[in-house]
């Protein structure tokens, strides 16, 4: 029998250390965040990034030349830089930042924050949509679709969102188990619809894949109306994709857990399943439904899958979303919690997903995620940068970490400025510049890097008391 | 039984995979390949949340 009393006192024990350094008790071993990162990238996203190679008509050369480095660097990120902060602070991002650059700022900060990530995971939930709705035979979208085009659309969303919900409202030990079981399997699959695909493709030996690669997948020709990638696009997006999450340091919230920086390497496991195998893996599945279909515009990723393996491609499709999905809601749970320490997590979760589901309910997510995912990691990015400056430099050249904290400020205009000036930077970069939204990212921390040391120059008037050593 | 659990999910994990390889050898037909493919994606499902996730208390 279903004990409500008993569920309520269950959902109210979990403890995520929101406001507090994790206990070392509580530190997560290597095989933890192996799992968590590998089924957080081999996700619902890989399914329609794949695909957007294909359509930008990147050649097979400069697609694994790209992604190789790409991946590379943003390894490097995860370890030596969010690694880094996060087994050194040991608390999450939103409180870190509410230290430094004060709670009115923070607040405005995390309801950004949170408002991307109910969009990612919103478009997640709808990508898990387009498979669930296989066997009620549903209205699939089109790439130019903005609204919803059937109320079983609707109800399949709202079906699979408070499922996404419910598992969230459990906490990370929840997301991070359903990870860990799902993952090995996920990638297998992955794999294996690309491999069952080949054939179709014309690929009946491994020495005939390169050829088919340069001249029937990748070709080198973006579809009508796409811009070209060229091996740099490739690169920055592989390596700038996760931005928020590394350089913008959202995932302090899952490495605070990790016993050593080191662990972030761990992200190696996400980054090369998910954004080489799985987005290669996806970009033939998408290459052969184009030639299948005669270039049609339905962009369904449950049915591509199910037509190469059967039911398992489909429920890859509901699990890979789904995985994301999770995390990605939890975060969002994590950013609105910080506004207020008062409210439980399980209710925070709760509503932050029932707003997730309302948003994908609209397939113009799903179609836009390419944009999206690079504006959500430019927007959060700057204050990375802030964070990493307040840590590591601040005090070197004799102004005040923390500076809130210490001068009791619920804004810290450096920040605020950072953020501004910075944005304003890259969108004039993009207006006037004609530079792409996914090359904005580098250039926008070094200004960001700057412009923090300098505000906070003009605005810490007063210098640092330092504290007396101990006598020995 | 732990053991016949995780040769279970094993089976199940290669059964997910394997088929597709055998398609691309033409050994099998994607229909069976499809149908194999579910058997693994059901074994490992069953199977793997048993041993899977176990902390070094729950391990004894």
């Amino acid at each position: 029998m279903w004990n409500k009393k008993a569920l309520v006192q269950k959902l109210e024990a979990v403890n995520e250390y929101e406001q507090e350094p994790i206990p070392t008790n509580k530190l997560k071993g290597w095989k933890s965040f192996l799992g968590i990162y590998a089924g957080e990238h081999t996700a619902g996203t890989e399914f329609v990034i794949g695909p957007l190679f294909v359509t930008h008509g990147a050649s097979a050369v400069d697609l694994v030349s790209g992604l190789i480095v790409g991946n590379i660097l943003a390894i490097l990120c995860w370890a030596f830089y969010t690694g880094k902060i996060a087994v050194k602070t040991r608390i999450t991002l939103y409180y870190q930042l509410e230290k430094i650059a004060g709670h009115q700022f923070t607040t405005i900060y995390n309801l950004v924050n949170a408002g991307l990530f109910c969009f990612l995971a919103g478009a997640m939930i709808a990508v898990s949509a387009t498979a669930v709705g296989i066997p009620f035979d549903l209205a699939m979208p089109q790439l130019t679709d903005i609204y919803p085009n059937s109320i079983g659309w609707i109800i399949t969303v709202f079906v699979i969102g408070a499922i996404t919900t419910v598992v969230a409202m459990f906490g990370f030990d929840q997301v991070s188990k359903f990870a860990n079981v799902a993952a090995p399997w996920m990638i297998m699959v992955f794999i294996a619809a690309a491999i069952a695909s080949l054939p179709r493709l014309g690929v009946t030996q491994v020495s005939e894949f390169w050829p088919v690669a340069q001249e029937v997948i990748w070709t080198g020709i973006p579809l009508e109306g796409q811009s070209k990638f060229t091996f740099w696009h490739v690169m920055f997006f592989a390596w700038f994709c996760n931005m928020a999450m590394h350089i913008g340091l959202a995932d302090m919230s899952i490495l605070r857990y990790a016993k050593k920086w080191t662990y972030g390497f761990s992200s190696a496991t996400g980054v090369f399943l998910g954004h080489f195998i799985a987005w290669i893996a996806s970009g033939i599945l998408y290459s052969l439904f184009l030639i299948e279909s005669q270039n049609s515009l339905t962009f369904a990723p449950g049915p591509i899958a199910y037509s190469a393996v059967g039911i398992a491609g489909a429920v890859c499709v509901i699990i890979a979303g789904w995985t994301t999905a999770n995390p990605t809601l939890y975060r969002a749970g994590l950013a609105i919690q910080s506004i207020n320490p008062k409210w439980k997590t399980w209710k925070v979760t709760l509503f932050v997903g029932f707003i997730t589901t309302i948003a994908a309910c609209f397939p113009a997510l799903v179609m836009m995620l390419l944009e999206f995912v690079a504006l959500y990691g430019l927007i959060l990015m700057p204050l990375g940068a802030v964070i990493f400056i307040d840590i590591y430099v601040l005090e070197k050249i004799g102004l005040r970490s923390n500076y809130a904290l210490v001068s009791k400020s619920k804004m810290n205009w450096s920040a605020a400025l950072t953020w501004g000036i910075t944005l304003v930077f890259c969108l004039a970069l993009n207006i006037y510049g004609g530079i792409e939204v996914f090359f904005l990212g580098l250039p926008g921390w070094f200004v960001a890097v700057l412009v923090y040391i300098v505000a906070s120059k003009i605005n810490q008037k007063r210098p640092i008391v330092k504290s007396p050593q101990p006598v020995a | 039984m732990k053991t016949l659990v995780k040769i279970i999910s094993f089976i199940g994990l290669g059964l997910s995979i394997i088929p597709a390889i055998l398609v691309f050898q033409q050994s099998i037909t994607p229909d069976t390949c499809k149908v194999l493919m579910t058997i693994g994606t059901i074994m490992w499902f069953t199977t793997a949340p048993s041993w899977m996730n176990k902390t070094e208390e729950e391990r004894g």
